[in-house]
């Protein structure tokens, strides 16, 4: 009887303690981004600054973070899509329209980088980094001018070419060197890529991910397909490396800060991108990630080193003829059968 | 009785985590529709008819005789350690165990990942290989490194059930067929490797499943070149998106399997299983 007795005791105080903790409990938001993709001291200042906690945690890649979303049972209040993924987040009505009184620092953001087609006018979006596709190269195993995508189809560098493990991105290469847009429709030009991707296999020492960083570091390989701001982190280790956009054009793509539909906390979630397009937190988290910044103001901030580089900040010209990304939805099942067919010939 | 209710929670455990998320598969794998809205879901056999074309056929057709040849290296080299382990003074034998365990204590992942830096161009390996004077040697991104994975995680779930069952052997069987004129290779071949056969079985299944089902080491070892059926699989559920293709290849894998089991079995049977059988 006297155990009962305590038990009850204990519960009793328990569901008491919770219950005021509930009371008592801090305004919080639920922050979901990429991985390593922030400088998380920015994290504690905004929780001092504003009185708002920040649950963080990271995603891998943009499907998975659409999934999590799409199941629903989750609750985030800020999100790090890319500009396909928010193209497709805002058909299916997955986001809410961005109260821009509350965030008046998206005035900070560059001009060129305002009214893309992903989010005319910026009602969801506010971009948070951006950067290229390009080649990385050893010059110490390259004598050629690199400046063009045939160059990764050059029987001579058999064995030396490192190309992305995704299906967009590599056959997005194919089709920027076949001149056609890697947005395209068109199963003839799709098929015509495929054609080349296959010429190309032989030549492919790995198609890799996140672990093409540590291959030409270690001068593994001559040349990647890398994302730009992987590029400044990697030269950053190994100055033998060197990036080139090719004159073909590439991929420009952005990086954004939006709110799902299923936020719990809009203003707080606003107070949150408002902070992270401050000049000198986004110079903070540029400084840390070697991505690039869609901030100006930020880039003075920025050591000289990575203020003037050309692999981060591009002249305008250089990115004259790149292409945004657009939703792959309609055509990934084609998507998925060419790049099947790649990854399974021998 | 009283065994029964203890059952009970092991039974509502299975329910939840085996047998709905396998209805679950199932359901997935004979309707197509957008993945993730139930609404739209309609019975439907495209995604088998998909998966029996040349291109996915051969996917499996390399991930089978992968899983195959890595299941008879692990044989081959698992079945005589096993034997000079059961054969060693216990407390060697313990120390020996311990040392093929003590590699598994570690993250399937990370082990599989210090390969990289040990077989790549600039690797340790081809370090040493250079020093001494050799060409450097292409270790890495074939099929070749990728069986090099499959045999290395592998290879204590081949040699554990088989030493669990040889240590049990009696030893008096084994002194009788000496004692009945049978040489060393006889008293092998007629006696310890027929009681040790359930071992094998279980040995067999324990490596065959997760090599035929491997998607890990072959894109990290293989570079994501020659994709096995267990990339196709994620390839589905992670970038396309279609669930519906993803489960039925899963269920085809599944099928699979289970076939590969039930012939196993059969041998098992005749022997009557028993020892360490793990089915």
């Amino acid at each position: 009887m006297k155990k009962r007795r305590f038990i009850l005791l204990a519960l009793s105080l328990i569901i008491v303690i919770m219950t005021v903790g509930c009371g008592e409990k801090k305004e919080t938001i639920n922050v979901y981004n990429w991985g390593d993709y922030i400088d998380k001291s920015v994290l504690k200042d905004f929780e001092e600054e504003y009185g708002i906690k920040v649950n963080y945690s990271m995603y891998e890649t943009n499907e998975d973070l659409y999934i999590k979303l799409k199941q629903g049972g989750s609750s985030y209040d800020v999100i790090f899509p890319s500009d396909y993924m928010i193209e497709r987040m805002i058909r299916e009505d997955l986001l809410v329209k961005l109260n821009k009184d509350n965030i008046p620092n998206i005035k900070n953001i560059d001009e060129k980088f305002f009214n893309l087609d992903f989010d005319k006018d910026n009602d969801y979006s506010v971009p948070y980094m951006w950067g290229t596709v390009g080649i990385i190269y050893n010059k110490t195993k390259v004598d050629d001018v690199v400046d063009s995508w045939n160059i990764l189809w050059n029987e001579k560098y058999k064995d030396e070419i490192i190309m992305l493990n995704s299906q967009r991105d590599t056959l997005a290469v194919a089709l920027k060197k076949l001149n056609y847009s890697m947005n395209t429709r068109n199963i003839k030009e799709l098929e015509e890529a495929k054609e080349q991707l296959l010429i190309q296999k032989p030549l492919v020492y790995a198609y890799l991910g996140d672990e093409v960083k540590g291959a030409m570091v270690s001068g593994e390989a001559a040349f990647a397909v890398v994302w730009s701001g992987d590029a400044v982190a990697m030269i950053r280790d190994n100055p033998d490396l060197e990036y080139a956009i090719p004159k073909e054009g590439t991929n420009l793509w952005f990086d954004s800060m939006v709110i799902p539909k299923s936020a719990k906390n809009k203003e707080g979630a606003e107070k949150f991108i408002n902070f992270m397009a401050r000049p000198d937190i986004a110079a903070r988290n540029t400084d840390y990630i070697g991505y690039s910044t869609p901030i100006p103001e930020a880039v003075e901030m920025l050591p000289e080193d990575i203020r003037n580089s050309k692999v981060a900040y591009p002249a305008d010209e250089e990115i004259e003829n790149t292409e945004i990304f657009h939703d792959p939805s309609d055509i990934i099942t084609e998507y998925d059968r060419i790049w099947t067919e790649i990854t399974s010939q021998d | 009785m009283k065994m029964k209710k203890v059952a009970y929670p092991y039974i509502l455990w299975m329910a939840i985590f085996i047998v709905i998320p396998l209805f679950l598969i199932l359901y997935f794998a004979f309707t197509t529709g957008d993945s993730q809205n139930f609404a739209t879901f309609q019975f439907s056999l495209d995604n088998f008819k998909r998966f029996f074309t040349p291109t996915y056929l051969k996917v499996l057709g390399r991930s089978v005789n992968l899983a195959f040849i890595s299941t008879i290296i692990c044989l081959i080299l698992g079945y005589p350690l096993a034997y000079i382990i059961s054969k060693a003074e216990p407390r060697k034998r313990n120390m020996m165990v311990l040392m093929l365990v003590i590699p598994m204590w570690m993250n399937f992942l990370l082990r599989t990942y210090a390969w990289l830096t040990l077989l790549g161009r600039n690797g340790f390996i081809n370090f040493v290989i250079t020093k001494i004077g050799f060409k450097p040697l292409e270790l890495i991104y074939n099929d070749k490194a990728v069986l090099l994975g499959m045999v290395y995680n592998f290879l204590p779930f081949m040699v554990l059930p088989i030493y669990t069952v040889l240590i049990k052997i009696e030893k008096s069987l084994i002194e009788a067929a000496e004692d009945l004129g049978a040489n060393k290779i006889e008293v092998f071949s007629k006696v310890v490797l027929p009681l040790s056969m359930p071992g094998i079985i279980t040995g067999i299944t324990m490596v065959f499943i997760p090599a035929v089902s491997t998607f890990v080491i072959s894109a990290l070892l293989g570079g994501n070149k020659y994709n096995l059926i267990g990339n196709l699989v994620e390839q589905q559920f992670r970038w396309t998106g279609d669930w519906h293709f993803g489960s039925s290849m899963s269920i085809i894998l599944m099928i699979f399997i289970l076939i590969t089991m039930a012939l196993t079995s059969k041998f098992d049977k005749e022997k009557e299983g028993g020892g360490g059988g793990l089915w």
